[in-house]
């Protein structure tokens, strides 16, 4: 009987061992997997990436050396006009959603609504983008169709992002504001705003990655095409006009699923590389700023 | 006086913050109506029969059959994006499950400090950029030893395996947090062995957590269209092996949409496709939206 | 419920020629979703410059109570006041009821200290500038006043543009008492304001209550301290299971129980 315990026992620590021991295994594998992963986009792309005349470049269509310097501008243009449309939008909405909502039905059914929203395939949205703003209300292929769907693509994410940093300022505070008898709408403006603010700055930073390298919303509403901007163009209706928000805008993203599918550059590969570790760097460092940002702002807004 | 502002100030932030979630819901609405309706002219208008769609393993549109209705059989991109959905799935769970047992129970500080930054970072690569990886690495290497062209299901479920690993491993880590510590003290104290009690205890009382996991996992993946566009071979047809071109709903979409003029048959069945993965991204949230009730029902 | 009108009138008899209550209750209830019932039938009268105490094992409705006073019981969703609550000569539980102006006059501090992240100055500024006072004298006279009030103007003189929650636990709880007293409340409702506190910084709450009321404020303190209620409250009011058990001068109701109930939890039968 004793001894019966004790092999169980001894069987039972062996398996412990072997399940940690493959437990480490696989976590090793992950890591190595995505650290080869990034340095692997990075060190093939780097060449290029750091090439002056490739970042500031006219793309070529047919032969070799073309760059990328309008797609790098147009998705950060698109990029600056998405977040002036959705932050405020989202704002509003978090704030309605944690201060005004009636606790019921209503509430529940926008719950839901903004839930499937973000499941929504971001093809199916650039397909609506272009159903509505592109053919509907005519706007053709462009950057303000683009930053439409993109609004429609970071909405869901950013709501929650606002909502869940709304949501953990103490009620505390809120109650605090409330017994002095102050609106809803100060307390909020003026105290949880400010005390939310590290984590909504991380989530619009974090947001805005993922709309810097979203293309599938934008291969039917920003188009595909990139004419050469000029810069000392001020005509705003003309083509070449970089602030021109009715021309059509090839991103970086896109460009690197175009040059692909298309497969007619002779230095097909470098160029994609090269666009792809531009956008890597970029994503990376928007996650580092968030990270940045969210714990300088803390610092400063709390007068700690 | 005073009060009226305040009364005034009040009723303009909700209305202001009102009209903020009434544009959201507006834009989702219509976007669901508007796929809908597009989506169904097909059959409505153009007279397109249902299950001939849905069943049928032909896929071209430009050629009528012989009764002279579209030959339009979107099974072959059904099948491929559930063939690349599940594939990918059954990728990622064993790696993902593995590594958020390892960051939660054996060794949450390299969790905490290492491998959960890492997982964020990852999961904010763009899927071009997978797409991209795929076909400069995962799909020659199919090449190298399958012979064929290295364009299928194999390589799309690949890429999206790895594209889907951080989000769905970081949501996992989430549902095992979520296990109270008393549970697992309480076997210990019975003098579990760690591995009793994340078998036994931990992944029983954190399923439901898992499962949502997993599901919106596939979602994404079902929903990805570039990445798997890249690597798939996009061969409207059901593929004889894992290693031969194939295509799935959003692969179509991708290539086909901007060549097409609306209102034609082709444009149509294209709408119908994409009425497909709306209609998908709501079951998949009805199948998470069960499981959380479930769980809430079975814990009281 | 006999005892207490008789004690009512042979207790308050005498005061109520001097002292007209600020506040007072009539039949107040409070029910979640209509019909989970959490209190009922309270009938309560609150004097100027009086220390109230609410006392009763958790759950008994004192702090819900405490908060119909004020109606913040309005923000929760699904929670309905019923009754009447008899402020400044109108009942002020009508739908009607401008909740801005009577939260001025009506203020409170909560269990947890919660100043605002914010300065020391700005958390007592904040509020009134809200209410529309703009002139930087006027608040600057507003600070020191309702700190040395709220007798903590000594300790952070100096740093009043240093971070609240720079400050200990006790001098927080003080500060958001001086930035209720900075709005010039006739009442204030206190919800366990010394719970979350060591020993010390208990006692000097408790002198800044004693030195509010002596300003003629009524202050009305939930407590689970039966030994804080008798030293430092006028009035003790009992609650069980949503009820008033007992109420009367806290020293009859301490020495004298006329409830078995409340003589029950005095000795420390339960609760």
């Amino acid at each position: 009987m004793a001894s019966d315990i004790k092999a169980q026992v001894s069987r039972a620590k062996r398996e412990d061992k072997i399940a940690t021991g493959i437990l480490m295994a696989i976590v090793a594998f992950i890591f190595i997997l995505l650290a080869a992963l990034i340095v692997y986009i990075i060190a093939s792309g780097a060449q290029k990436a750091f090439d002056p005349s490739f970042l500031t470049g006219k793309p070529e269509q047919f032969k070799e050396g073309g760059g990328i310097g309008p797609e790098l501008f147009n998705s950060f243009y698109l990029l600056v006009l998405t977040m002036i449309i959705s932050v405020p939008l989202s704002l509003g909405a978090a704030i309605y959603l944690v201060e005004y909502a009636p606790g019921n039905r209503v509430t529940h059914i926008i719950k839901t609504v903004i839930e499937v929203l973000s499941s929504l395939p971001s093809i199916v949205v650039g397909l609506f983008g272009f159903l509505l703003f592109v053919i509907y209300f005519g706007w053709g292929f462009s950057i303000i169709s683009g930053a439409f769907a993109l609004t429609i693509f970071n909405i869901p994410l950013l709501v929650r992002v606002i909502q869940q940093a709304l949501e953990s300022v103490p009620t505390t505070q809120r109650d605090a504001g409330l017994a002095l008898g102050l609106t809803r709408w100060e307390t909020t403006i003026h105290i949880l705003l400010p005390t939310a603010m590290p984590a909504i700055i991380t989530g619009i930073i974090l947001s805005a990655g993922r709309v810097f390298g979203e293309a599938a919303a934008l291969i039917y509403t920003a188009g595909q095409s990139a004419p050469m901007l000029d810069f000392t163009c001020l005509d705003f209706s003309s083509p070449t006009c970089p602030w021109n928000i009715f021309r059509p805008a090839e991103t970086l993203a896109v460009h690197i699923w175009k040059i692909n599918s298309e497969g007619v550059v002779p230095d097909l590969a470098a160029i994609s590389n090269g666009t792809a570790a531009v956008l890597m760097i970029c994503v990376l460092l928007f996650n580092l700023i968030a990270r940045f940002v969210g714990k300088r702002v803390g610092k400063k807004l709390v007068a700690e | 006086m005073k009060s009226l502002q305040k009364h005034q100030l009040e009723r303009v932030g909700k209305s202001l913050t009102g009209f903020c979630i009434a544009v959201v819901i507006l834009v989702v609405g219509s976007l669901v109506v508007m796929v809908a309706q597009r989506g169904l002219s097909a059959f409505a208008v153009d007279g397109v029969d249902l299950w001939g769609f849905l069943s049928g393993v032909t896929w071209n549109p430009h050629q009528p059959d012989a009764s002279g209705a579209p030959t339009v059989g979107a099974l072959p991109m059904i099948f491929g994006s559930f063939a690349v959905t599940l594939l990918s799935c059954l990728f990622v769970i064993p790696f993902a499950l593995g590594s958020a047992i390892y960051t939660v129970e054996v060794n949450p500080k390299f969790g905490n400090t290492v491998f959960r930054p890492a997982l964020e970072l990852l999961v904010g690569i763009p899927s071009v950029v997978f797409g991209l990886v795929g076909l400069t690495i995962v799909v020659p290497w199919i090449r190298g030893w399958s012979g064929g062209t290295g364009y299928g299901i194999l390589a799309g479920s690949l890429v999206l395996a790895v594209m889907v690993l951080p989000t769905v491993t970081s949501l996992i880590i989430d549902a095992l947090n979520a296990v109270p510590a008393a549970y697992r003290m309480s076997s210990s104290a019975l003098g579990g062995t760690r591995w009793q009690n994340t078998w036994h205890i931990v992944l029983k009382a954190a399923t439901p957590g898992i499962l949502t996991a997993i599901i919106l996992g596939m979602a994404r993946a079902f929903g990805e269209a570039l990445a798997v566009q890249m690597v798939i071979g996009n061969a409207a047809t059901i593929p004889d092996s894992l290693v031969s071109p194939a295509a799935t709903l959003t692969s179509v979409l991708t290539t086909s949409m901007g060549n097409e003029a609306m209102g034609t048959v082709y444009n149509d069945v294209l709408w119908s496709l994409a009425l497909i993965l709306l209609l998908m991204s709501l079951v998949f949230i009805l199948i998470v939206h069960i499981i959380g009730n479930r769980s809430e029902v079975k814990h009281g | 419920m006999m005892q207490i009108t008789e004690r009512d009138t042979r207790g308050a008899a005498v005061e109520a020629e001097m002292r007209e209550p600020v506040l007072a209750t009539h039949d107040v209830g409070v029910r979640y979703d209509e019909t989970k019932v959490a209190l009922s039938g309270v009938n309560l009268e609150f004097a100027a410059g009086e220390v109230t105490s609410l006392i009763g094992p958790s759950g008994c409705g004192k702090s819900t109570f405490l908060r119909c006073l004020n109606l913040m019981n309005r923000e929760i969703p699904h929670c309905h006041i019923d009754g009447e609550i008899v402020y400044d000569g109108h009942n002020i539980n009508t739908p009607d009821e401008n909740l801005y102006e009577l939260r001025q006059s009506i203020g409170m501090v909560f269990q947890i200290p919660n100043p605002f992240r914010k300065s020391i100055r700005d958390n007592i500024t904040f509020a009134p500038r809200c209410h529309g006072i703009k002139d930087k004298k006027r608040l600057d006279e507003i600070v020191e006043t309702s700190l040395v009030k709220a007798a903590l103007w000594d300790e952070v003189k100096d740093k009043l543009d240093k971070s609240a929650y720079a400050l200990s636990g006790g001098q927080r709880q003080r500060l958001c008492i001086a930035r209720t007293l900075a709005m010039n409340p006739k009442v204030v409702l206190m919800d366990e304001p010394c719970s979350a506190l060591d020993p010390i910084a208990t006692f000097s709450i408790e002198d800044t209550i004693g030195q509010i009321a002596g300003e003629g404020i009524s202050v009305i303190i939930v407590t689970h301290n039966i030994e804080q209620a008798a030293r430092i409250s006028d009035k003790t009011a009992y609650f069980l299971l949503g009820e008033v058990v007992e109420w009367g001068d806290t020293d009859a109701v301490f020495s004298d129980p006329k409830d078995k109930r409340t003589q029950d939890y005095l000795t420390g039968r339960f609760g």
